[in-house]
């Protein structure tokens, strides 16, 4: 069961790398997954300073490839569940930064551990007007499980974008709702926000 | 007629001295609803992570290092065949039968061609593992999650999943090793195997979460409702009273498929068998 957890946090991250190119709001989301899955692969395979477990390396590359392709406001309005609507412009936005921040630290760190794994992204079916979509992926590791992650996606005005991912149908954004609920319940919003930042820092700390 | 073993009743205590601490506790914290026996559930977990940081986890890293990955794999592969005659037989139970008849057929191809299950053979042949145990029976069957319980070296359950839990180990057939060091050292393997297969995943779990013990709970309950439903999304109310799971409707297409992968299957392992497969359904599947 815990094996999901390192494809929990790593795979997410291999939902969403493409170079923004004219094209980019007119891909349909699954093109769009299959693009970015292939990009982040090649990367991870050529890159050496990822495969020798750079970390740091490894979020520059995320951030500069994978971040446009998620939706974080949606995703930590989602995560922090009915108390969003009660928080400031200002408190929304250091979450989103904070949760983002945690969220990229985590899979640079398990994106170092790549070890050939390829991804077969799903027949993809939806009605033409449907704004909201998800698509089926399945990762599959010599010597190991096949795992398989879905993406949901949303359209915007920039295209579609990933709000949620579930690996092994756990969805991503729902496990942090319960431990965010917990902790705006003790120290309210800006409690969160503090031991946000406070796990953000010790991590850059221990890196080094 | 083989005798319960000792590891069995001492299960038995564990769970039940468990169920004495939880109530001696007291039970409501009042906090989360999923999880009323926090507090104990926290100390247990707390004491589970210290045996495992000084006696299990190093053990499994020994292992990782020493075996290299085919004899892992091997290994795990030679433990998961085991399970897959219980993994058909709940599949029966929960009204998924041509599901149990790919099960078994996993069985009998790994078993033969795969040489006593050390080569998973039956994946490559398009029959894919199912992951079921009695504790999804019982929640198909319509008991509820009950509380969220922390088991001592076991790791998290919910109370339905521990009566699963236990039911999963008296049937298996590790247990019925007549040589009691034999079967303790092979139940020491799994054990250690599976751990090691956890090795990584455990450094993930680190970094991602604000609160191990949390994320760990919200984690497993998340994919236990994704197991009971076969992946399946199901919309729930967030103020759903009950922790039923939804009416699963089995999937027609699915079920047939399942069926067709069984016969290709079969018809790839054993040519000799001329197990006869219609030219449309082979079309079908390419």
């Amino acid at each position: 069961m815990l094996k999901f957890l390192t494809r929990f946090t790593m795979v997410a991250v291999l939902g969403a790398g493409l170079q923004m190119s004219a094209r980019a709001a007119d891909e349909t989301p699954d093109v769009l997954i299959k693009n970015a899955t292939n990009e982040i692969i090649e990367v991870l395979k050529t890159d050496k300073a990822i495969q020798a477990g750079d970390v740091k390396h490894t979020q520059d590359v995320i951030e500069s490839k994978v971040l446009r392709y998620f939706d974080f406001n949606k995703m930590t309005g989602s995560a922090v569940g009915r108390e969003w609507r009660n928080a400031t412009p200002e408190q929304k936005t250091q979450l989103a930064k904070e949760f983002q921040a945690l969220l990229v630290r985590s899979y640079s760190n398990a994106l170092t551990q790549y070890k050939n794994q390829t991804v077969d992204v799903k027949p993809f079916k939806a009605p033409a007007g449907d704004t909201e979509v998800t698509v089926k992926t399945e990762v599959k590791q010599p010597g190991g499980k096949p795992v398989t992650i879905d993406y949901d996606l949303t359209k915007t005005a920039d295209g579609w974008k990933v709000f949620d991912v579930y690996v092994a149908g756990v969805s991503l954004v729902a496990n942090y709702r319960d431990t965010f609920g917990q902790e705006i319940k003790t120290s309210g919003i800006d409690g969160l926000i503090k031991s946000l930042r406070e796990k953000n820092a010790a991590k850059v700390i221990e890196k080094k | 007629m083989p005798r319960v073993s000792m590891s069995k009743i001492s299960l038995l205590k564990l769970i039940a001295s468990l169920l004495l601490l939880a109530s001696l506790a007291g039970c409501a914290t009042g906090s989360n609803p999923k999880d009323p026996w926090e507090p104990v559930n926290r100390k247990i977990f707390a004491f589970n992570q210290k045996v495992d940081s000084w006696v299990l986890k190093p053990i499994a890293q020994g292992y990782d290092a020493v075996a290299p990955l085919p004899v892992r794999t091997g290994v795990s592969n030679v433990f998961s065949n085991v399970e897959d005659v219980w993994i058909g037989l709940n599949n029966l139970l929960q009204g998924k039968p041509l599901q149990a008849v790919s099960d078994i057929g996993r069985f009998a191809i790994n078993t033969t061609l795969g040489v006593a299950g050390i080569f998973d053979v039956a994946t490559e042949l398009g029959l894919d593992k199912h992951e079921e145990d009695f504790g999804q029976t019982l929640a198909v069957w319509g008991v509820g999650d009950g509380p969220y319980v922390m088991l001592p070296f076991f790791g998290p359950r919910t109370l339905r999943d521990t009566g699963g839990f236990v039911v999963d180990s008296a049937v298996s057939p590790l247990g019925y090793i007549s040589d009691i060091p034999a079967r303790n050292i092979t139940r020491g393997v799994k054990v250690v195997s599976e751990r090691a297969d956890l090795l990584s995943a455990e450094k993930a779990l680190d970094d991602a979460a604000l609160d191990r013990y949390s994320y760990l709970r919200d984690f497993y309950l998340s994919r236990r409702k994704s197991l009971i439903n076969d992946g399946r999304r199901v919309r729930v109310e967030e103020d759903a009273r009950t922790d039923a799971p939804a009416l699963v409707v089995a999937d027609r297409d699915v079920e047939i498929g399942q069926s067709r992968l069984v016969f290709v299957a079969l018809d790839r392992a054993y040519p000799a068998l001329h197990v006869d497969v219609p030219a449309p359904v082979l079309q079908s599947l390419n």
